[in-house]
């Protein structure tokens, strides 16, 4: 596995075709959650760590938002020790943690780890130009490229509206509260940004209109996918089915 | 809370989820003219941001979903926009999961279409309070169920979880109820033309 490692490490994630780097996100993700053992699950977990610290992300960064998915997982990791059958490690009053289910809960919060770290260090640091690119040269249909370059264009637009319409708020004296008016306002809010972004949206659409908009955007950047790319690319996946046939034998 | 994570779905039921989502996507971006991508991007973007915002509830924090509202607006166009926001967080912001977007693209899109045609219609006509707030709690339960079944089906040893994140919805169907009543009938005030657009897109003629 030291392979994929180096498979990563030797261009960095950085120097990868963004097609390259959504087929192995993708790659990583199926190969993790096949794995069965702690250990594998580990060597996974440590290369995605390897490659988020490649790619050049801040650590606190991603910390904080690994933080924040653990929540998801709550469910599962509380249950799974007590409803996995398998032999009893220890006696809780009337519930027994089976070896088995501690097993599967453990390899569960690797596994999940590893994918949003490798999700993060290899998709999460393409652009969003490059990352609609790759996805409709891979075959996803244009309409859902172009949504996604304009999502992400409009999430920084969104939360600066949100921020102003907050702020004209505050100014008249209003604190959020569990109580009806709290809910009408923070519905209206939420109305009042609907209004005022479909209303950016449709001076959007009218200007690219004017520019000749038919539904076809030019490529916004060309996508070289090398012998380089292509040789990574397998030697990233026989790793990983070397990976997870270790894992399973 | 609204995401099912990496590596819990059982295979058969992780292939069947992203078959019924690629689907979706395909009716949903056929649907989808040029012209309304702006705006379609727009309420994806909403879904993104609502979406990472915690609201204690219980032992864990819970998010509106938002998906309802989604739905009236848009119909199919739910899907690639479901789509689109779950990628982007999974990517960008570490929530959910890769293996899972199909699964979690039903769970969200699906419903939203549900809602979309049992509701859409008569949002238009008025007593838009009424039918938005059926509208919001209706789809937030159809996305719970999805959720339980999915975890239902790919394990006995999942159920007690599966029942866990059941309870924990209910709640939030309420909130959701109360909150998705009041943008539609604040819309109905402000822009009544937003909430008749999705209604011509669903029959595929030019809106």
């Amino acid at each position: 596995m030291s392979a994929a490692a180096s498979g990563i490490r030797a261009p960095g994630p950085s120097a990868l075709d963004p097609r390259a780097r959504v087929l192995l996100l993708l790659a990583f993700a199926i190969a993790a959650v096949a794995l069965r053992r702690v250990e594998s699950a580990l060597v996974a977990l440590a290369v995605a760590g390897a490659g988020a610290a490649l790619a050049g992300l801040p650590a606190r960064r991603v910390a904080r938002r690994l933080a924040a998915a653990q929540l998801g997982m709550l469910p599962f990791l509380l249950t799974l020790p007590f409803t996995v059958a398998g032999t009893p490690v220890a006696a809780l009053g009337p519930l027994a943690p089976s070896a088995e289910g501690l097993v599967r809960a453990a390899t569960l919060w690797l596994r999940v780890n590893a994918i949003l770290l490798a999700a993060q260090a290899l998709v999460g640091t393409l652009d969003a130009g490059r990352l609609a690119a790759a996805l409709h040269r891979l075959g996803a249909p244009a309409a859902l490229a172009q949504l996604l370059a304009f999502t992400v264009r409009y999430l920084g637009l969104l939360e600066q509206e949100y921020l102003r319409l907050r702020t004209a708020m505050r100014a008249r004296a209003f604190r959020a509260r569990s109580d009806r008016h709290t809910w009408r306002s923070l519905g209206q809010l939420a109305g009042m940004l609907i209004v005022r972004s479909a209303a950016r949206a449709e001076r959007v659409m009218e200007a690219m209109r004017c520019r000749g908009f038919t539904g076809r955007l030019p490529a916004p950047e060309e996508l070289a996918f090398r012998a380089r790319d292509a040789a990574w690319l397998s030697l990233a996946c026989a790793c990983l089915l070397a990976l997870v046939a270790v894992d399973r034998w | 809370m609204a995401h099912l994570v990496d590596g819990v779905v059982a295979w058969p039921v992780l292939v069947g989820g992203t078959a019924l989502a690629a689907a979706g996507l395909a009716i949903g971006c056929r649907r989808l003219e040029p012209e309304r991508i702006p705006q379609t991007a727009l309420l994806s973007a909403a879904f993104f941001v609502v979406s990472l915002v915690h609201v204690p509830v219980g032992p864990w924090g819970m998010h509106p979903l938002l998906n309802g509202l989604l739905g009236i607006l848009l119909g199919w166009a739910a899907f690639p926009a479901v789509f689109v926001a779950l990628l982007l967080q999974a990517t960008l912001f570490g929530v959910g999961g890769i293996t899972v977007l199909g699964v979690n693209t039903v769970a969200l899109a699906a419903p939203a279409v549900l809602v979309h045609l049992l509701f859409a219609r008569r949002l238009e006509r008025g007593r838009r309070a009424l039918w938005g707030a059926l509208a919001g709690g209706t789809a937030v339960v159809a996305t719970a169920v999805l959720v339980a079944l999915t975890l239902a089906l790919s394990g006995a040893e999942l159920r007690p979880a599966a029942a866990l994140m059941l309870a924990a919805y209910l709640p939030l169907a309420a909130v959701e109820a109360a909150f998705t009543g009041t943008v539609a009938s604040y819309l109905g005030r402000v822009k009544p033309a937003l909430l008749a657009g999705p209604a011509l897109l669903a029959q595929g003629r030019d809106a």
